[in-house]
C-alpha cells in the first residue's frame, strides 16, 4: 500500500497533528472538516474579517491555539485540505460526503477519525424553553459571533468547561448571574491526587475560579438542578435549583447553559462497523481502540476527543501517536523516541481525566429524580413519564427498542443530546445499570442531509 | 428439560406470527410463539407503513379486503393504537400508457371495494397541487392510509398475551420435525416445544424451516430503503406512490401528524444475513432525494435526518407463501411477504387462525401455495 489513501475526519487538535506526522513520513493525506477554518472545537477560527486577538479569544491558551494554527498553515498546501464537508455516512473503503449541497465520495485505504467531541447533557425541567443552550453552544456564540447567548446568563452543570466558558463571558462582559455547579467540593478534594498529575492545568482552572469570585460571580458547589422557569411565549426567566445546603434557591436570567463536560462524537466508528467499550469511569460509551488509536475494524482509526475525552492537549498527542500507528501497519519506519513521546505523555492525562471524571461525575441519580412532565428528547419533544412508560409497560429495557416505541433520539440530533439521558431514564426506571440497557446505535446520516443536494461525478 | 406443549406453535414473532397468535386466542386455541430476537424487530417494525390494497395482485384483494375491515376496527380490536389513518393513498404515474394501466386496475371487478378514482391533467393538478408537472395521472384510493410499523407487532403480541398466549422472545428455533402426531420444534439453546400445529412465520427466513420438511423455495431477501425528514407542518395527509416499471423511479412518501415525511423506494440494499443487518445505499439516499423532488418539489427546502433498511423476503412472482404445507399435515406456512406484508398483517393472523382452527378459510389464498415451488418427487427426496 505505498501509494494508501489516507483520510483524516476532522481539523482539531488531533487531526492537524496527525496530517503533519503523516506528511512528514511522505504520506499526502487528505483532510476533512465540516468547518469552515481549521482549529476544531477548542481552537476554532474566527471567520474572516473578524481581528480579535490570540489572548483575547484564547485566553491561557493562546500560544497553543497560535501553534496549532501555524502549523496547519505550514501543511496546508501540501495536503488535501476539504472544509465545509461533512461526511454525512460511509460504508466500507468509501466515505459520503456533502459540501456547498453537493454530494460525493471519497474512497479510503486508511481512515483516522478525528471527530471530537460535543457536550454531554443531562435533562431539566423546562430545559426546551427558548434560551436553553448547551455551555459548547454558548461559548461557539461566543468564540465565533462575538455574542452572548443573554442578557443575564446561568451556568450549571458540572465540570471544567462550566468555569471556563462562565468566565470567558464573565471577561467579556457578559453578566453572569450563578455558575451552579452539581459536584460537591468533597469530590474535588478526593480526586486531587490525579488532578495533580497535571498541575499546571489544575492551577489554571482555579485560576478561572479565582477570577470569577473576583468579578462578584456567584458559585454554587453541591447543587441539584430542579427547573428552568419561564414560558414559551418569553423564555427562560430563572433556574431554581437546591442548594448544598438543602435550601432551594431562584436566580432570575434570561438565558442558561447547561453542560456535564463531554461525549465522543462516534457515529462515523459506528457506522464502521467499530467495537465500542463502556467507559466506567465516565460512564459512557466509546469506541473501542487501542493505546496507538487503532478500533476494532482493520484500516480505521481514532484520536482525540472522538475517541476518548482527554482534551485538546492529548488531542494533539494522540494525533501524533495514531499517525505513526497507521505508519507502523503500513510497514513504514517510525520514529520510536517521537512515538514513547506521545505515550508518555498521554499516560500522565490519562491519569488527569480519571481525576476529572471523579472530581465532576456525571450525575446519573438526577434521571431517576427527574419528574415525569421533564420533556428528555427535544426534537421530538418527548416527556420522561412517556418513556418510562415503554419501559414499564412495553417492556422496552434497551435503548434502540425504548427509541422505536418512545421516538427518544429520533430527532433531527440524532440523539446526541438526550439518548443517554435516556439511557439513565431506562436504566433507572428497570433497576439496571446502565450500560446494560445498551446504547443508541449510529444511522446514517450523521448530521441532516439537505435534499437540494445534488450528485458530482468524483 | 421439560417440554411444553400447547395447540400451536408459532416460529416468527413479526407481525404475522403476533396477529395470529392474537386470533388463534380469539378462537381459543393455545399459543406458544417463539421469537429468535423481540417482537416485530425486523421488516415488521421497520417497514414504510404502507396500509395500502391498490396496486396489488387483484388475487390478493380479497385477503387485503379482510386485513382492511380489521385495520378500520383499531384500536378496539387489540386496545393499543398503531397510529392507523386512512388518509387516502395516490398511485401516480409519469407517462400516459401508465395511466391507461392504472385505469384498467381500476375497473377490476377485484378491486370494487377500494372506490379508485382516476385523475389526470389539470383536474389532478388541482386536487394535488404540490405534485411536480411530470405527474400525468394517478389512481385514488380514499380508504387506504398508513400506520406506525414501530407499534404494531408488539402491540398484536401484548394483546394476545393479555389474552392468554405464551411468548418467548429471544428464542431461536433450530430445528422442526413431525414425530407421531406432534410437531417437535428444538432452540439452540436445547429447549423443547411440541404441538399438534406448527406454524412458520419466519419472515425472510421462512424457507430454512420450509426446506426442512423439504418443501424449500427460491426466497431472495432485499432491503428496500427507507428516510425520513424533520418535522414541517401537517399537510400532506396522502400517501402518495409512484407507478413505473423503471426501478429507480420508485417512490413513495407518507407525512405523520407530527410532521415528519417517510420516504421509501428506489435500489434495495444486499442484507447481510449472517449478522441481521440491512444496510442503507448511499446512492439509494441521494436517487430518492432526486426522485423526491421531481415528485413533490417542495420537499427541496427539508432535511433527511435518518435514514434506514430492514430485510424482507422475496419470491420470483411477488407472491408470499401462505396456507398449508403439500406435504406435512398440521404444517402451515405464512412468509415471504414480499415487501407488501404490512397491510396484510392483520388479516394474515385472522386467516391462518381461521384456517388452523377450522381446517379451511372463507378468503381464498390458494394463489400462495407452496406446493406452486414443489420440486419433482426425486429432487424433493435429495432436498430434504
Ligand atoms: C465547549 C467546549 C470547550 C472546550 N474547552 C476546552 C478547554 O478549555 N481545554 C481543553 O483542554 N479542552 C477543551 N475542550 C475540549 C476540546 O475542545 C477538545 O479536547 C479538543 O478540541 C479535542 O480535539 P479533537 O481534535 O479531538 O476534536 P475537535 O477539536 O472537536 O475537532 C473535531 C473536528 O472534527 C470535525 N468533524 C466532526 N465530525 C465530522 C464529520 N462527520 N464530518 C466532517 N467533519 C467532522 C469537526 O467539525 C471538528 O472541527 C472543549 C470542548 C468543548 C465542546
Ligand atoms: C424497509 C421495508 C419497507 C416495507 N414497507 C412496507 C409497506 O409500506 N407496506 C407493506 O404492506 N409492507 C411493507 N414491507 C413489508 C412488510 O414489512 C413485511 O412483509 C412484513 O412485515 C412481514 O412480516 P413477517 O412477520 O412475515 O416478517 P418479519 O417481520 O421479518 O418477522 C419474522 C420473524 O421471524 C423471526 N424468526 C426467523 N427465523 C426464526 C427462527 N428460526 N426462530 C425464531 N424466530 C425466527 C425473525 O426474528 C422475525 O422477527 C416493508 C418491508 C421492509 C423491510
Amino acid at each position: 500500500m505505498a501509494t494508501a489513501r489516507v483520510v483524516i475526519v476532522g481539523a482539531g487538535p488531533a487531526g492537524v497533528r496527525c496530517a503533519e506526522t503523516l506528511l512528514a513520513a511522505g504520506i499526502k493525506p487528505i483532510l476533512i472538516d465540516e468547518n469552515r477554518r481549521d482549529g476544531g472545537q477548542i481552537y476554532r477560527r474566527q471567520p474572516q474579517g473578524f481581528t480579535r486577538d490570540y489572548t483575547t479569544l484564547y485566553g491561557s491558551e493562546a500560544a497553543k491555539a497560535r501553534d496549532l494554527h501555524e502549523s496547519f498553515d505550514r501543511l496546508r498546501g501540501a495536503i488535501d485540505y476539504r472544509p465545509d464537508t461533512l461526511v454525512w455516512n460511509l460504508t466500507p473503503g468509501q466515505l459520503c460526503c456533502a459540501s456547498q449541497g453537493r454530494h460525493s465520495t471519497v474512497d479510503y485505504d486508511a481512515l483516522i477519525l478525528c471527530t471530537g467531541a460535543t457536550d454531554r447533557l443531562m435533562p431539566i425541567e423546562g430545559w426546551q424553553l427558548a434560551g436553553t443552550y448547551s455551555l459548547g453552544g454558548a461559548q461557539i456564540a461566543l468564540k465565533n459571533q462575538a455574542v452572548s447567548i443573554g442578557h443575564r446568563v446561568v451556568f450549571m452543570g458540572s465540570g471544567p468547561l462550566l468555569y471556563l466558558v462562565a468566565s470567558q463571558y464573565v471577561k467579556a462582559g457578559a453578566e453572569v448571574a450563578a455558575v451552579l455547579d452539581t459536584s460537591p467540593l468533597s469530590l474535588r478534594l478526593k480526586a486531587l491526587p490525579k488532578l495533580l498529575a497535571r498541575p499546571g492545568l489544575l492551577f489554571t482552572g482555579i485560576k478561572l475560579l479565582a477570577q470569577l469570585y473576583r468579578a462578584r460571580v456567584a458559585v454554587h458547589l453541591g447543587i441539584k438542578p430542579l427547573q428552568v422557569m419561564g414560558d414559551a411565549a418569553n423564555g427562560v426567566g430563572g433556574v431554581r435549583f437546591t442548594a448544598g445546603n438543602g435550601r432551594t434557591v431562584t436566580v432570575q436570567a434570561d438565558a442558561v447553559a447547561l453542560g456535564y463536560h463531554l461525549r465522543p462524537e462516534t457515529q462515523l466508528g459506528d457506522l464502521a462497523g467499530c467495537t465500542m467499550a463502556f467507559d466506567q469511569a465516565s460512564s459512557q460509551w466509546w469506541l473501542a481502540t487501542d493505546d496507538a488509536g487503532r478500533t476494532s475494524v482493520k484500516g480505521v482509526y481514532a484520536a482525540g476527543d472522538g475517541s476518548k475525552i482527554r482534551g485538546a492537549d492529548a488531542a494533539e498527542h494522540a494525533g501524533r501517536l495514531v499517525a505513526l500507528a497507521l505508519l507502523e501497519d503500513l510497514q513504514q519506519p517510525v520514529d520510536a523516541g517521537l512515538r514513547d513521546e506521545q505515550q508518555q505523555a498521554l499516560a500522565v492525562m490519562d491519569q488527569f481525566r480519571l481525576g476529572l471524571a471523579q472530581a465532576f461525575p456525571w450525575p446519573s441519580e438526577q434521571a431517576k429524580a427527574l419528574p415525569d412532565s421533564a420533556i428528555v428528547c427535544r426534537c421530538e419533544m418527548i416527556s420522561a413519564g412517556e418513556l418510562r412508560r415503554t419501559v414499564n409497560e412495553k417492556g422496552a429495557c434497551e435503548v434502540n427498542r425504548a427509541k422505536a416505541f418512545s421516538r427518544v433520539g429520533m430527532g433531527r440530533c440524532q440523539g446526541r443530546y438526550c439518548s443517554q439521558a435516556g439511557a439513565e431514564v431506562i436504566a433507572a426506571e428497570a433497576g439496571v445499570p446502565v450500560q446494560e440497557v445498551g446504547r443508541q446505535r449510529g444511522q446514517a446520516p450523521v448530521k441532516p442531509l439537505s435534499m437540494l443536494t445534488e450528485e458530482v461525478s468524483s | 428439560m421439560s417440554v411444553q406443549k400447547a395447540d400451536v406453535v408459532i416460529v416468527g414473532g413479526g407481525l404475522m406470527g403476533s396477529a395470529t397468535a392474537f386470533f388463534l386466542r380469539r378462537r381459543g386455541q393455545s399459543v406458544i410463539l417463539l421469537e429468535r430476537d423481540q417482537i416485530g424487530q425486523y421488516a415488521s417494525g421497520v417497514n414504510f407503513g404502507n396500509v395500502r390494497r391498490q396496486g396489488r395482485f387483484l388475487g390478493q384483494l380479497a385477503l387485503a379486503n379482510r386485513s382492511w375491515e380489521l385495520w378500520k376496527r383499531l384500536p378496539e380490536l387489540i386496545d393499543d393504537d398503531l397510529e392507523f389513518i386512512p388518509s387516502g393513498h395516490m398511485r401516480v404515474c409519469y407517462r400516459e400508457d401508465e395511466v391507461a394501466e392504472l385505469e384498467a386496475y381500476a375497473a377490476a371487478p377485484e378491486a370494487a371495494q377500494l372506490d379508485l378514482k382516476i385523475y389526470r391533467g389539470a383536474e389532478l393538478h388541482r386536487r394535488f397541487g404540490f405534485l411536480g408537472p411530470d405527474v400525468k395521472g394517478g389512481s385514488y384510493a380514499p380508504h387506504d392510509g398508513h400506520a406506525n410499523p414501530r407499534l404494531a407487532a408488539p402491540a398484536f403480541a401484548r394483546a394476545a398475551i393479555r389474552l392468554g398466549a405464551q411468548i418467548e422472545e429471544r428464542t431461536e428455533v433450530a430445528e422442526v420435525q413431525k414425530v407421531g402426531a406432534d410437531f417437535h420444534v428444538t432452540t439452540t439453546d436445547g429447549r423443547q416445544f411440541q404441538a399438534a400445529q406448527l406454524l412458520i412465520t419466519a419472515g425472510a427466513w421462512g424457507q430454512k424451516l420450509s426446506a426442512q420438511f423439504g418443501e424449500p423455495v427460491p426466497l431472495d431477501t432485499h432491503g428496500p430503503q427507507m428516510a425520513v425528514t424533520e418535522p414541517v407542518p401537517y399537510a400532506l395527509p396522502t400517501v402518495i406512490g409512484v407507478y413505473t416499471k423503471i426501478p429507480e423511479e420508485v417512490i413513495y412518501f407518507r407525512q405523520i401528524p407530527r410532521g415528519n415525511i417517510v420516504i421509501g423506494g428506489g435500489y434495495r440494499s444486499k442484507p447481510d444475513m449472517l449478522n441481521r443487518r440491512a444496510y442503507v445505499e448511499p446512492r439509494s439516499i441521494i436517487n430518492q432525494i432526486n426522485q423526491m423532488r421531481r415528485l413533490l418539489p417542495g420537499v427541496g427546502n427539508l432535511n433527511i435526518i435518518r435514514v434506514w433498511s430492514g430485510i424482507e423476503g422475496y419470491l420470483p412472482d411477488s407472491l408470499p407463501v401462505m396456507g398449508p404445507s403439500g406435504t406435512v399435515d398440521g404444517l402451515f406456512y405464512a412468509f415471504g411477504f414480499c415487501g407488501h406484508g404490512f397491510q396484510l398483517g392483520p388479516g394474515v393472523g385472522d386467516v391462518m387462525a381461521e384456517l388452523l382452527g377450522t381446517g379451511s378459510t372463507s378468503t381464498p389464498i390458494e394463489s400462495f401455495s407452496i406446493t406452486r415451488f414443489a420440486l419433482p418427487a426425486e429432487q424433493r427426496s435429495q432436498a430434504s
